[in-house]
Order: C-alpha cells, then structure tokens, then sequence
C-alpha cells in the first residue's frame, strides 16, 4: 500500500474526478439539467447557507446515506464542500461505489458564495429540537427535512374529548407546530374515564384550557389554538381555512355532516374517527384536488349518505364506551395525519378501517366515491354549508332561528 | 355458510353474538334468513321499500354491495359479510347537546 501525504491525496482524488467551477454549476443548473447537488460539510456549516436544492449529508454519512437520493450509478452527482478538497475526497468515494459521473465543484461553497451567486438559509432544527424529535429524524421517511414540515404545519382537531385527546397528545409531542381545538364543552368527572387531556383538577374548567395547559406540558414548540364554541354553518370555514387537515372527534351527525362538507369546499383532508362501545372505524376523507393532482377519495357522504334519523343509533352518553378505545382509535388519527403532512406511506383513503376490541381484529373495507355524491359527485348539488340539525331531522339550535340563515334541503 | 359481522349496535337483536353463520343464495336472502332467527334485525337494515338503509353499508369481503350486484350480490360459503352502520361517538359536544 502506497503511502501519500494529504497534498498527495487531494491530487491523486482530483486526477480521478471531474471538477466543475461555480459559473458552470450555475448555467448547468439553470438549463434546467437534472443534476443531484450534494452539501458533504458539517452541520455548523450547512447551517450558513447551501447551494439552493442541494441535498445535505455530511461527509461522514456520505456513503451511507447516498443511494436513498440518488441511487443510479449513472446520473451525475455535484459535491461540494466548502473550498474544494473535502469534495473532492468525497467525490472518490462516490467512484469507488460505482457512480460514474461525480463531479467536484471548485472552491466549494464559498467559491459559489464569492461569485455572487444565490444561496439559501436552511430553516433547521435548534439544538434542543434535534434531541426532541431524534427519533422522528432517525427515521428516514422522515428525517430532519420531515420534523420542520411537521413544526409548520396545522391540524385541527374537533373535539377535545375521547378521540382529540391522545390524537392531540400525540401530535403535540410529535411536534405538529399548531393545533386547533374547537370544543364548547368542560370537564365533567365522567369524562376523565377515556379524556387524558383533562384531569381531576380540571373538572368544570373549559376544555380548550385545560387541553392547553397539557399540550404545553408535553412540548412548547406546539402553539395551541382554543375554539371555545361550537362548530357550526357560520365559523365552519373561517376556522377550518386556516389548517392543513382536520381531524374529527365529534360525536354527533349534524357535525360530522358540517365538518365533512366544509373540508370538501376548502379541499381539506379530514382524518375521521368513530367509536361505539368497543368497536371504532377510522377513515380518511381526501377531497379530489385537480390543480394539485390529488385524485381524492369518496367523503362521509359517500358512505352514508342520508343520516339515521334521531334515535336510530345510540351515542356513547346513551350505550357507553370502552374508555381505551378511543387511545387507539386517536392514535391511528394521528398516525394518519402524520402520515399526510409527510406524503408517506398509504393514507385510509378510500379504505374503512374497522376495529373491533372484544375480538381484537382490524378490518380495512373498500370505499368508493359515489359519482351521485350531493357534495364531491360529479354533479353537486349541495355547494353550501346547510342547516345541519335540520338534515339531521334534529330540532335546530344553531341554524334560521338564531341566526336568520335560511336553511336549504339537501336532495336526497 | 357465509360469516356474517354484526355490528354492536345491532347485537342486542342477536343475543349479543357478534358473528352469524348464515346460508343464503344472495345478500338479500341471506338478511331474511337472519330475520327468521332474529325478528326485527332485517328492519334495521333495510327500509320500507326493502333497499338498504343510507347510513348502513353491507360489504361482501371487501367490498360495497353497491359496487357489487346490490342486494342481489351472490353469497359463497367463504364470504365474510359486514353490516356497518354510521357511528358519531367521539366524545365531545360540539354542535349542541344532542348526545
């Protein structure tokens, strides 16, 4: 084995790449040419300011982590560092994988810096945030890339109660930067059997605070945002507007008929879950969305379209409920909606998940959309909020009488 | 015989057993088969002109009966049938306090 000093090193690596200078990087890159950009410096580095679109993996990594970006051994690949060397080590590296066209780019970062060209402020994890989320970062469907999509993104839960609390708990410390709460409700005793957001101490306190107060127990990066009324044909849209997704908790048709309908017009994924006694059903309602080629799924009307007059199905108040059936009914919310901030995995959509607890088995049926849907068919006929409590055949508290909305009927 | 799922809130009508097994050429036949032995359970269903109701879905394995033969959909002895009706129950008051 041949013995080098460092120059000798360098030299020998630069015989063995391609170098290219900052200006050619550029016009290559804005030729529009596909060109994987790696950043190989450390983190305190990259932290500066990087070459726009360019991928981060520390030298130290490089190998490990360069098939999971660009696993073709014959599309060209650009690394750089900060003056040129440590690239261009890297680059012969790379070779020495198989990777046929790896190009080092001269003087590094702050070659393409001193030519006056632009480069980007990465928005990165703080010290304490990098320790938090470790285990999300570790993950590669996630990574650090994923937990900052996660710090920015919002999620409003209907409902502070069985199905909002551990899917509340769960997104607060999986670091979901906002959550929205819309409950009128306090704490009654009765509630604390399957609500962890509340406890003891928090019996007649509104809801929203003592949801709060837990959520900033578990993580201060989480901005809580309290909607102490109830949900109806008047704020529906105005609340839900401001969120990335909703999830739903609620326990009543009129507002699973309400929620689903104003996440259809805003084209909000709605993450649904239900439960009765000891059996749950979670799905996802994606609305079709052509301008952002998202093909969708059926809604909650799809699947049913007319509510069960009043009565017909008993609630939870009146048949009771396995007070850890909404852990895991909630938990597979958060899980979904996790899922759909990040893009990974499979969503529910278009699938029910059925979860029966005293035979502990999971069943996911099938879901279409249905063309002659009022709301996401073909041809809608109901392009509006309505009165709710109406459709639902219930006296109505929130709709003509107090409010001088003129109700409309669905066709059904 | 085909397996039928019943759902909780219909399981007061069945003496509390979750699963059935029924013979039945077709949905149809198969949910009055489980009427003669459990008065009352095909009126929960289905609705008065016999089509099943709007907040109930009856699947053959997977899959809706609508996006089948409907209440025609044939039934074989390794069919898994699931009756799932719209449940609400999310514990929390939002809209009125209706429940």
């Amino acid at each position: 084995m041949s013995r080098l000093n460092r120059d000798q090193l360098v030299q020998l690596a630069k015989s063995e790449i391609t170098e290219i200078s900052a200006q050619d990087l550029k016009q290559r890159l804005q030729a529009g040419e596909k060109l994987t950009v790696v950043d190989v410096r450390e983190r305190d580095e990259f932290v500066q300011g990087y070459i726009p679109d360019a991928t981060f993996i520390p030298r130290g990594y490089l190998e490990l982590q360069i098939e999971q970006h660009q696993a073709d051994r014959d599309k060209p690949i650009v690394v750089y560092c900060a003056g040129g060397v440590r690239s261009a080590l890297a680059a012969r590296n790379l070779k020495e994988m198989g990777y046929s066209n790896v190009i080092s780019l001269i003087g590094g970062f702050n070659g393409w810096k001193n030519a006056g060209l632009n480069f980007k402020i990465p928005t990165v994890l703080s010290e304490d945030q990098r320790i938090r989320y470790s285990r999300h970062t570790m993950l590669n469907d996630v990574g650090e890339a994923g937990q900052i999509k996660l710090l920015e993104s919002k999620v409003l839960l209907i409902g502070a109660g069985g199905l909002g609390s551990p899917a509340a708990m769960y997104l607060a410390a999986a670091g979901v930067g906002t959550l929205g709460i819309v409950d009128f409700d306090t704490v009654d005793v009765s509630n604390l059997q399957r609500q962890l957001l509340h406890g003891y101490k928090d019996v007649g306190r509104p809801k929203v605070d003592s949801a709060r107060d837990r959520i900033k127990d578990i993580n201060t990066d989480v901005k809580v945002i309290g909607y102490r009324e109830p949900i109806t044909s008047h704020n529906a849209l105005e609340i839900i507007k401001e969120y990335d997704l909703v999830i739903n908790g609620s326990d009543n048709f009129p507002t699973r008929y309400l929620v689903n309908d104003a996440c259809q017009f805003l084209k909000k994924p709605l993450v649904d879950g239900s439960i009765f006694m000891f059996e749950g059903q979670i799905t996802v309602y994606q609305p079709r969305d052509e301008a952002a080629g998202i093909a969708g799924g059926p809604c909650y009307r799809c699947l049913y379209p007319d509510p069960p007059p009043p009565g017909e199905v008993p609630s939870c108040a009146e048949a009771g409920v396995l007070g850890v059936l909404p852990g895991i009914v909630g938990s597979g919310q958060a899980i979904e909606a996790i899922k759909l901030i990040l893009g990974i995995g499979e969503p529910l959509v278009g699938r029910l998940l059925m979860i029966d607890t005293l035979d502990m088995t999971f069943r996911t049926l099938k879901v279409q959309r249905n063309p002659e849907c009022p709301v996401c068919g073909d041809h809608p006929t109901v392009t509006k909020l309505i009165d709710y409590e109406q459709f639902c055949g219930m006296p109505s508290l929130t709709g003509a009488a107090q409010h001088g909305h003129i109700p409309e009927l669905v066709a059904a | 015989m085909a397996t039928v799922l019943v759902p909780t809130p219909l399981r007061r009508l069945t003496g509390g057993q979750s699963k059935l097994t029924v013979d039945g050429g077709d949905i149809g036949a198969l949910i009055q088969t489980i009427n003669q032995q459990y008065p009352g359970i095909a009126e929960k269903i289905l609705d008065d002109e016999g089509n099943v109701k709007r907040f109930i879905n009856v699947f053959v394995n997977d899959d809706e009966i609508r996006t089948l033969q409907g209440l025609a959909t044939p039934v074989k002895a390794s069919d898994r049938i699931s009756i799932v009706p719209a449940m609400a129950g999310g514990q929390a008051r939002i809209l009125g306090g209706h429940s």
